[in-house]
């Protein structure tokens, strides 16, 4: 169980990027936080894992109270977090390989990661992944030499051998094609799934949204606006969190590309 | 559409507006430099008559450089580039260890402001002062020799690799450096994932060109009395064997040239 209370972040530049946000996330919920560029998205994910340090309010993963950690029990704390970023965020320079051992970094001491000895159950595991994310024969190729799905891919291995209880997601989609970016959401999907992982995926395709998650929150310059199902998210809704806009054709594809979505699970 | 194109008539010509934007501004910094330019060229009074005397001296000079005598001092000569060479990898590998902590600690999205301010001032201090100043005072404070030329080298190696490294790690990505923070790494072994694999190949490309640099410095370094071919160069001069010093300065570049050649390789199989 994951718990924001009142959770503000202001910026030095004076920006008030989050205010007092709320949001209590059950184990193995799958939510889609969504919203225009600027509302705080990226923020509130970063918050949780302190890349960002909130300014107000509390954050609590189990029992544990994140955001009064030292250092030392953040690094602890953020390995039960996996982190899947907009633009893949591997190391480029790095092998595949070591890209998904680093999700062991917060588990083995310095010269073994130094030396890349990590130990047999973590190389296991990371073979593993790879090969349920269809990426097994790519171990030892550097990170840009793969596609931007497959990069992806090592971003969700590199998460996932963290073994976190949580899974943080920021705009997996927004560097993909449409048909990758089903693929990608449906990865995600599947694994919380077979892992019981609370994700929160931010993703501002609201398309992607209604497919995928079960719960969706709106924000808006900061604040929540919207908290329900999928299916609630009207005209009026979406009018509310992006603006005003012609509203009728994004719904009414939604029912059309959910077929697809179908066929096309059914294809692969 | 038609409409609006008739009713509106848009201008045919377009120019790049200017750098400086007030005339006055622009015409006067152009009108300033010219006059302050013909001003020090005025100033400069170069005396013809010593010109034309100097360049059938310098003929003979260079006359003199012909034919390189190699044999008669190759000993010292083996023994001054040899020399030479020992100083410059030294003071190249001692040079960059010293530099990788000061780097870090240069680079402002590493380091604490009050650690940055100290590593920017150790590298703005060693950059002050040219390899032949440095040179000077190892000397002065050491006496003469390689050590001397050692400790000026590696000390100039500082200013100039811990740098271009803090400039290099503060252009890094950003968002693979805080992927690899959000995995619960500790600062060590985040520098060793994601900052490292990032600015390596530059370094390694750096660290080639500045043995290159010192190498040739180390030449220069000699003749204050670090040590070295420059000191073998030296005395050549001052015993007005200008055959043997036309060696030696056919050694330096055969080398220099060698180290260019190996350093450009390098840096493009790196890449």
């Amino acid at each position: 169980m994951l718990q924001l209370k009142s959770v503000s972040k202001r910026y030095k530049t004076g920006d008030l990027a989050l205010k007092n946000v709320t949001l209590e996330i059950p184990d193995g919920q799958v939510l889609a936080l969504i919203g225009p560029s600027g509302a705080g998205k990226s923020t509130l994910i970063r918050c949780i894992n302190r890349l960002v340090d909130p300014t107000e309010g509390s954050i609590t993963l189990g029992d544990l109270e994140i955001s009064s950690l030292s250092s030392w029990a953040l690094r602890k704390a953020r390995r039960r977090m996996g982190m899947i970023f907009q633009e893949y965020a591997l190391v480029e320079r790095l092998t595949v390989m070591e890209n998904v051992l680093s999700g062991r970094l917060g588990y083995v001491g310095f010269w073994q990661s130094w030396f890349r000895r990590f130990p047999a159950k973590d190389i296991k595991e990371a073979y593993r992944l790879l090969d349920r994310v269809g990426l097994a024969h790519m171990a030892d190729k550097r990170a840009d030499e793969l596609s931007g799905g497959q990069r992806q891919r090592v971003g969700i291995a590199r998460a996932l051998i963290q073994d976190p209880a949580l899974l943080l997601v920021d705009e997996p989609t927004a560097s993909l094609d449409p048909k990758t970016s089903r693929q990608i959401m449906r990865l995600i999907c599947e694994l919380c799934d077979e892992r019981k992982l609370s994700a929160i995926i931010n993703i501002h395709d609201v398309l992607l949204a209604q497919m995928f998650a079960k719960r969706v929150v709106g924000l808006q310059l900061g604040e929540i606006v919207y908290d329900g199902p999928p299916d609630g998210l009207g005209p009026d809704v979406l009018t509310q969190i992006y603006g005003e806009e012609d509203w009728e054709a994004t719904i009414r594809k939604v029912e059309d590309e959910d077929e697809e979505g179908a066929e096309e699970a059914a294809l692969s | 559409m038609t409409d609006i194109q008739n009713q509106t008539e848009y201008p045919g010509k377009w120019k790049r507006p200017p750098l400086i934007k007030r005339g006055w501004l622009r015409w006067s910094l152009w009108i300033g430099a010219a006059i302050y330019l013909s001003l020090a060229l005025g100033t400069m009074d170069i005396n013809w008559g010593r010109v034309a005397e100097g360049l059938p001296r310098g003929q003979k000079f260079i006359a003199a450089f012909f034919p390189p005598d190699f044999t008669s001092r190759w000993e010292s000569i083996l023994d001054g580039i040899l020399e030479s060479i020992w100083m410059t990898v030294i003071a190249t590998v001692a040079g960059i260890a010293l530099s990788v902590p000061v780097g870090l600690g240069a680079a402002r999205n590493l380091a604490p402001l009050p650690v940055y301010l100290i590593c920017r001032s150790i590298v703005a201090i060693s950059r002050t002062f040219p390899e032949i100043i440095l040179a000077i005072f190892a000397v002065k404070l050491f006496g003469f020799g390689p050590f001397a030329g050692f400790l000026a080298l590696s000390i100039a190696t500082v200013g100039f690799f811990a740098k271009l490294l803090a400039e290099d790690i503060e252009n890094m990505d950003p968002v693979q450096a805080e992927a690899i923070k959000s995995t619960g790494a500790s600062w060590l072994q985040w520098i060793n994932y994601a900052v490292q694999p990032q600015v390596m190949p530059r370094m390694i490309g750096l660290s080639m060109y500045r043995l290159d640099i010192n190498f040739r410095e180390s030449a220069v370094v000699g003749i204050v009395g670090g040590g070295g071919i420059g000191a073998t160069l030296l005395t050549a001069f001052d015993r007005y064997e200008f055959d043997s010093a036309a060696a030696i300065l056919i050694v330096i570049i055969v080398i220099v040239i060698g180290l260019e050649y190996l350093s450009g390789y390098l840096r493009r199989w790196v890449q």
